[in-house]
């Protein structure tokens, strides 16, 4: 099927430094085939894979001083 | 629904007994002097502006809703809140850009020694009750005084306010509420969850931060200062709550407990990115002469949760209450 063309794209934020960001909700599968799912209107998605709560971002990119 | 209302707190001094007698139509306001003569962060200053402001959220019991536009009131309340502002203006470090403000905030301390670190690390659980007392007197309103910013947005960072303040609002559901939330932490840990029912119980350090969130989300002159207040709560929040989760998890507050911090770790790693980048960024768009006003209100939050901090270790670290009123007996430290 193809995609109606009235549909809005979602929008994907990347930053150098920080999670991904996206237009709410998603799901998120994981290596081992587990779904996560985040309802809230964005989500942050860790990229540095340092988060304790991954997928979701736990802001543990933050530089350490 | 009188019943609801909270009931008003005890005098702390000459400047609090004149505002409650005058809501009690039993008394003149203060004179200027006396308003001039008191310790800016003291309990009888803190005490009578938090109670001039309770007057905007829910008000209390036997006042007259009408009091809340009292000229004569607002008066008095105006004088309170400029010594409040002049003494945080002349305090707080300045910085005077709003990304500079902020960059300290973005690192995070290896060998932090904040509240959140203390109750993670050695904390106990009549301590994790005085915290969660003392922090009531936000959290049963959280995002109240920050959603009166709303109308004086526009564009971009309207959009992303309250896409914020929606998800803080529990998403439309009332059982996610984050107030509601935090209520259900209370009840984990034995507390009593009446909106103002700690009211006398919290030190002026804890009136001085929910001053200065219902100073800047009152006035339109501060919504710069409301939004760098905003996103310093936002940016500290995840990984202080992180810390105040595995203090829940330690101590075995309840599940509750251990919820609010977890749901404020991933929320607020969303709220952060948001506000920094569409709330502050759409309003520096729109409003460029409003950067000085940013980073005050962010300067301004970390002085007085500074403030606080060292209040509450002072007393525990001593073993010591940092409560005015004890909780009840079977909650309260037994030294």
């Amino acid at each position: 099927m193809p995609n109606s063309p009235s549909d809005t794209p979602r929008r994907v934020t990347v930053q150098r430094k920080g999670p991904l960001l996206v237009e709410g909700p998603v799901e998120v599968e994981l290596e081992d085939g587990t779904v996560l799912r985040s309802d809230r209107f964005r989500v942050a998605l860790c990229t540095c894979r340092r988060s304790r709560r991954y997928p979701w971002c736990d802001t543990s990119h933050r530089d350490r001083a | 629904m009188h019943s609801h209302e909270p009931q008003l707190p005890e005098a702390r001094g000459p400047l609090s007994a004149a505002v409650l007698g005058h809501l009690r139509g039993t008394g003149p306001l203060p004179p200027p002097g006396g308003i001039a003569g008191s310790p800016v962060y003291g309990d009888d200053l803190q005490l009578a502006l938090y109670v001039c402001y309770e007057l905007h959220y829910r008000g209390f019991a036997g006042v007259p809703p009408e009091l809340e536009w009292d000229p004569e009131l607002l008066r008095t309340r105006a004088a309170l809140e400029d010594r409040f502002l002049a003494a945080l203006r002349a305090d707080a470090t300045v910085h005077q850009g709003a990304e500079e403000a902020l960059a300290g905030l973005l690192v995070e301390p290896v060998d932090g020694a904040g509240v959140s670190h203390f109750l993670r690390d050695k904390g106990e659980l009549w301590q994790i009750r005085e915290y969660a007392a003392q922090r009531s007197l936000y959290h049963l309103k959280e995002a109240d005084p920050h959603a009166w910013v709303l109308p004086r947005l526009r564009g971009r960072a309207k959009a992303a306010m309250a896409a914020v303040e929606f998800d803080e609002y529990g998403g439309g559901r009332a059982e996610r509420l984050h107030a509601r939330l935090f209520a259900d932490l209370m009840t984990d840990l034995g507390l009593d969850t009446t909106y103002g029912r700690y009211l006398d119980a919290a030190c002026a350090e804890l009136l001085a931060t929910v001053n200065l969130m219902s100073l800047f989300g009152l006035h339109r002159a501060l919504r710069g200062a409301l939004v760098g207040h905003f996103a310093t709560v936002e940016i500290t929040s995840s990984p202080g709550s992180r810390r105040l989760a595995e203090a829940m998890r330690r101590t075995g507050a309840g599940p509750a407990a251990e919820h609010f911090y977890d749901e404020h770790v991933e929320a607020d790693a969303v709220h952060e990115q948001v506000v920094r980048h569409d709330v502050i960024g759409g309003l520096l768009e729109d409003e460029p002469h409003l950067e000085a006003d940013i980073a005050f209100g962010v300067d301004a939050t970390e002085f007085l949760e500074d403030r606080l901090g060292e209040a509450l270790l002072a007393h525990w670290r001593e073993g010591r209450s940092s409560l005015r009123t004890p909780l009840s007996p079977e909650l309260a430290h037994v030294p």
